[in-house]
């Protein structure tokens, strides 16, 4: 006979479970909080002690610093807020034309890995094993220190058609720019592109549904060509001018600019990620199911339709997620401008707390905007992720 | 295993971070004030305050004596110095840290521990040069340091001007400058985080030009860039720029403007506090001037002794009581350091005197205040 | 139907012209693609070739080698790093002899570049013959080590512990040296420098990081709130900020937050910033791990009377880690070209000492491409041969095969 005697024995507190786990949770929270608060107060004892204040007002005092280069007008009169501004601004150029740029090239590469000719497939072999087993800033160094800098001087510049200037100050080309009138036309552009994406989607989504051609490639096309026809003749003509750089004294003044220590972080930084992603990209278009493309040749579809319509819609699933990691990782190297003389957001952040002295702020601010930013990078490009995904039942 | 369900995590989430945040709180309020220390012999330590908008800063005393226990106790004097300046703090092909810095370093060394070879050098970059004192991390920092008001407010004790320096401009000599005027939006080097960086912004703004910035990190990557031309002017205290200068491949094709524009008296400093560490530090600085005042050199301290002069004989400790008693240093620990690196002059010329393994830079300024320079100090008695 | 015994057999491998045709020249696309190829292939090779033994002044690299491997450690103790590469080469050919798999490619890797570098024809003042016969002795030393590693009596947690005891002795005794002891004189961590302080941060780094790392992957699959928050908090954190961020709140903040007595050595102030680094991402690859272990093992441990500290320990850890010994080992690649970013708080590794090899004497100055070509090259040495061991390692685990 079953008894249940002992299923009313008392199981001593050490032993039961619920009374250990309430005694984990009080002990690891007083540890944890313990730990905070001994941090808290010393923080608090030091910076009194060093009269070190902890406000945000210093962002409105004047920065006395230079900046090399902006993009929003600044000078060393303007207030620390500015500086920061302008720092942040650098760190998303950087990020945002580095993310475009090595996916576009790690893609190429990583398509050529796979290729079916020998001597391709090689040299991007040779690329990516290159760019992966050296540290980024060793490249950076290289890039900046090795090539750029050894540009000729600004008297010998390389010329090219356009005018383009190449030479060690930077790369110089004409650029066109809006006159006065030319608003009519900005904003007859702006019209235009939204148009013409919004007929693209409309007039693709009508086809598919509704079976027939709506000619969409066609339709889109003629508003972005039409838009912006009717905004320079409605602005009177000109609305915009050729800005040529000109060389004046000791510098080429006009045109549009690319300072060498820019573009040193940017071929470093794409060259270096796109390493990685090749092999993301390798790694995903392997991933897809030999079936697959075997089927697509027998429907009788050619290499590239093969390629561009079944093979990368479905790599693009487990490309996704490492792409995701990269690109966060592109943002976040590039705090190593510094070294090269280009001031985004952590140098700007390193000359306020030397020019300032206020460590402890600045640098808050500082880590918390690369936290920001990755987690607006990873959170974007989740969505997009989660479309992507397969939809399992 | 139990499952808790959402809410009960969001409760007990809630309540640890409640948890944490009145007790911060509390911290903040309660945070203790510093208890004064007292050691043996006090003196007072002064506060100083500088007017910098809404700030008052005041600097962590460190008592009187602890410095010099600390040294003796560790047995070498650390110092924060340059690795990568010809001429002042640099590495020679073994490894060894030597400049004029690293000498005044050693100086001292061989005053206080009776052997110059017992300093430990430590290279610092020039954001560090504030918080390594305020921290005591090192017992002096021989830098190439400019000393200014702020700075001694906020960083530490600045002991004795041993070199005058000002800001100059390096350019090439066919650039056709030779004033600020024709520097009007040219490329300009520098490094970051100095004073220099902001007397050039200023200078400019005051002036009205403008210039394009080209900002490096360390000082030597600033001169390669110059060098390369990819900038038409590089900026610092005129010593470093002679230092360089003699350093490139064709230094006649570059000169230092006459153009000065800030002073720059470079000068060794201690952590705050201790004053008994900051006279030491002084009365070394002004016994390696008097040294050269009284034609005392490393080779002739000896001899010198017996000398005649009883401001020289006091110097060497024979006799007379230089203030070694209160500084608790051996009577002859003067003699020691001029014995070890020499007197002002030796040392100057050693790195950049004509025969210098630096460069040769002329005094100028660094001349006996009695030869027409500003190198003055007061008597050793 | 003529079977033949001839052609029954394996393809003969394919002659050259039609090897060239097959790969090369397939179609219109492809003979464009190598066509082009090739002449850019030609164009920079040639340009590099030039560039290296012509126009480049390699000075900088070959007065002070010794500059590159310990930085500014006095030339006199040299014996105490030259003994501890010893020791250290030794152990690793016992770690060869006793976890053959695993170790092999690496340890072989490391005798072949050991004696390499003994032998190359150098001819500075710096080389002496003392410094070539210690690097030489080091496969002698590997292949010992071997053959000890290989007698049954050493196992491996012997190994483990010696590693243990030789890294203390290392790093706590012989480098920096203690005050009272005369032949043991006191070298303080500013004057280490080169590939020896990459190596110490880089592998320290790991090792000190590897424990955080689980236990912060436990606490994040931890059902107690405060732990399971903690750890969330900090792993995000320290993944979404870049690691110089990291280096420079040790190294400048980290100060406001202790009394203000202690002082700590600016070497461990690195170290303890990639540790912490490491950490993060350590307790990522764990928690994949974590993630593997079916639940089944979990209630059958269970099942059998395990408390749930047994369970951890016993089942779910070592199969966890087992699966993520892949990982982790790229992580400590990544790791180790991480370490270049010690320079920006101003201490000396391999990149550090590069910078000021070019102040040595004016005329080095302008010789960056070579020194940091130079460094570039020793980095991508041992990253390639520890990828390649890594991928040896993952084959002999088995990862990835059912």
């Amino acid at each position: 006979m079953v008894t249940t005697e002992h299923l009313r024995e008392r199981i001593p507190f050490w032993r039961d479970e619920r009374v250990l786990r309430a005694a984990a949770q009080i002990i690891s929270a007083l540890v944890i909080i313990g730990f905070i608060y001994w941090m808290v107060v010393n923080f608090f004892e030091i910076t009194q002690q060093r009269g070190m204040s902890l406000s945000y007002g210093f962002l409105k005092e004047p920065a006395g610093f230079p900046i090399a280069e902006s993009y929003v007008p600044y000078d060393p009169t303007m207030s620390f807020g500015r500086a920061f501004l302008v720092g942040l601004i650098n760190t998303l150029l950087v990020s945002v034309f580095g993310i475009v740029f090595s996916t576009l090239l790690g893609f190429v590469v990583g398509l050529a890995r796979l290729s079916s000719n020998w001597l391709v497939s090689r040299i991007a072999l040779a690329f990516i094993e290159f760019h992966r087993n050296i540290p980024l800033l060793v490249l950076l160094f290289l890039w900046y220190f090795g090539i750029f800098t050894r540009l000729p001087r600004v008297k010998e510049s390389i010329t090219l058609p356009g005018p383009i200037y190449i030479n060690q100050r930077g790369l110089y080309l004409a650029w066109p720019r809006l006159t006065e009138s030319g608003s009519i036309f900005l904003i007859s552009v702006v019209i235009g592109v939204i148009l013409a994406v919004t007929a693209w989607i409309v007039l693709r989504r009508i086809r598919e549904v509704r079976g027939r051609e709506t000619y969409f490639g066609w339709v889109s096309l003629g508003i972005l060509i039409l838009m912006p026809a009717i905004g320079w003749f409605g602005s009177g003509g000109a609305p915009l001018w050729v800005d040529v750089p000109v060389l004046q004294g000791f510098n080429f003044k006009g045109g549009l600019r690319l300072t060498p220590e820019f573009a040193a972080l940017l071929v470093g930084l794409t060259t270096y990620t796109a390493a990685f992603i090749a092999e993301v990209v390798r790694a995903g278009i392997q991933a897809v199911q030999k079936g697959q493309v075997e089927a697509a040749r027998a429907v009788g579809l050619r290499n590239n339709q093969v390629l561009g319509l079944i093979v990368i819609p479905q790599a693009l699933r487990v490309v996704i997620p490492p792409l995701i990691s990269q690109y966060l990782n592109l943002t976040k190297n590039s705090s190593l401008a510094l070294t090269i003389g280009f001031q985004e957001l952590f140098a700007v952040g390193k000359i306020a707390i030397n020019q300032a002295g206020r460590a402890v702020p600045v640098f808050l601010m500082v880590m918390a905007t690369y936290l920001a930013l990755s987690l607006f990078t990873s959170l974007v490009l989740n969505i997009y992720n989660r479309r992507v995904q397969f939809i399992e039942r | 295993m139990t499952n808790l369900s959402k809410e009960e995590n969001m409760r007990k989430l809630f309540s640890a971070m409640t948890a944490v945040v009145v007790l911060s709180l509390l911290a903040a309020a309660c945070a203790p004030q510093p208890a004064p220390t007292v050691a043996p012999k006090v003196i007072e330590t002064v506060v100083v305050t500088v007017e910098v908008p809404g700030e008052t800063v005041i600097t962590k005393p460190e008592a009187y004596g602890t410095i010099l226990a600390r040294v003796r106790e560790r047995g070498k004097v650390v110092c924060g110095v340059h690795t990568e300046l010809l001429g002042f703090g640099y590495l020679d092909a073994n490894g060894r840290n030597i400049g004029f810095d690293i000498d005044l370093c050693r100086a001292v060394a061989a005053a206080v521990l009776g052997d110059p070879e017992a300093i430990e050098t430590v290279p610092i970059t020039a954001a560090d040069r504030g918080p390594v004192l305020q921290t005591g991390e090192v017992d002096m920092v021989t830098r190439n340091m400019t000393w200014t008001s702020k700075r001694d407010a906020e960083w530490g004790n600045f002991t004795w001007i041993m070199f005058y320096d000002g800001q100059g401009f390096l350019v090439g000599k066919d650039s056709g400058i030779q004033t600020l005027q024709d520097m009007d939006g040219a490329s300009v080097c520098v490094t970051s985080g100095t004073t220099t960086e902001k007397n050039l912004a200023s200078a400019f703004a005051d002036a009205g030009l403008t210039y394009e910035a080209v900002i490096f990190e360390k000082t030597s990557e600033v001169y390669s860039a110059y060098e390369e031309g990819r900038c038409d002017v590089a900026t610092s205290d005129k010593s470093q720029l002679a230092a360089v200068r003699a350093g490139f491949a064709a230094p006649a094709d570059h000169v230092i403007l006459d153009l000065t524009i800030s002073k720059e008296p470079l000068t060794p400093a201690v952590p705050t506090g201790d004053d008994q560490w900051f006279d030491i530090v002084k009365v070394v600085m002004w016994a390696l001037i008097n040294a050269e005042e009284y034609g005392v050199t490393s080779a002739n301290v000896e001899e010198m002794k017996g000398s005649a002069d009883a401001g020289v004989r006091t110097l060497l400790g024979v006799e007379g009581d230089w203030g070694y008693t209160t500084l608790g240093l051996d009577a002859d620990a003067l003699a020691k350091a001029i014995t070890a690196v020499g007197n002002y002059g030796e040392i100057y010329d050693r790195y950049f005197g004509p025969e210098g393994i630096a460069f040769t830079f002329d005094r100028g300024l660094n001349e006996l205040w009695s030869n027409g320079g500003m190198i003055y100090a007061p008597p050793i008695k | 139907m003529r079977a033949t015994a001839e052609s029954i057999g394996p393809p003969a491998p394919p002659r050259p012209v039609e090897w060239v045709r097959k790969n090369l020249f397939n179609d219109w696309f492809n003979a464009l693609l190598t066509i082009v190829s090739l002449g850019f292939l030609y164009f920079a090779l040639v340009a590099i070739v030039r560039w290296a033994l012509v126009t480049a002044d390699w000075r900088p690299v070959t007065v002070s080698p010794l500059l590159f491997l310990v930085g500014q450690y006095p030339r006199d103790q040299l014996w105490r790093p030259g003994f501890s590469l010893l020791l250290s080469t030794f152990l690793i050919g016992m770690s060869w002899g006793v976890w053959e798999r695993y170790v092999k490619a690496f340890a072989i890797f490391l005798g072949i570049l050991l004696g390499v570098l003994a032998l190359i024809p150098l001819e500075t003042p710096t080389i002496t013959f003392a410094v070539r016969a210690v690097f030489l002795v080091n496969p002698l030393l590997i292949y010992l080590g071997y053959r000890i590693g290989r007698l049954g009596a050493v196992k491996g947690r012997h190994v483990a512990m010696f590693w243990l005891i030789a890294s203390v002795l290392m790093v706590l005794v012989l480098l920096p040296g203690y005050k009272n002891i005369p032949a043991l004189t006191e070298v303080p961590t500013s004057a280490w420098g080169g590939l020896m302080v990459t190596l110490l941060l880089a592998v320290g780094g790991i090792v000190l990081s590897f424990p955080i790392g689980v236990l912060l992957a436990l606490g994040r699959r931890s059902s107690l709130p405060v732990v399971k928050i903690s750890s969330i908090l900090f792993i995000e954190v320290v993944r979404g900020v870049p690691l110089v961020t990291i280096l420079f709140m040790f190294s400048v903040i980290l100060a406001l937050f202790m009394p203000a007595e202690s002082r700590i050595d600016r070497l461990i102030r690195a170290l303890m910033a990639m540790v912490f680094f490491s950490a993060a991402y350590t307790a990522e690859n764990v928690r994949g791990g974590l993630q593997a272990i079916p639940l089944g093992q979990v209630d059958a441990a269970k099942a059998v009377g395990l408390t749930n500290f047994h369970v951890t320990t016993l089942i779910v850890l070592p199969q966890a880690l087992r699966m993520v010994i892949p990982a982790i080992v790229g992580q400590f690649i990544s790791l180790f070209k991480d370490t270049t970013l010690v320079v920006i708080v101003g201490i000396n590794d391999l990149l550090g000492i590069g910078g000021a090899v070019l102040n040595l004497s004016p005329e080095f100055v302008r010789l960056n491409m070579e020194v940091y070509l130079f460094i570039a090259v020793i980095f991508w040495i041992f990253s390639y041969f520890m990828s390649y061991a890594s991928l040896q390692l993952e084959k002999a685990l088995g990862v990835g095969e059912r």
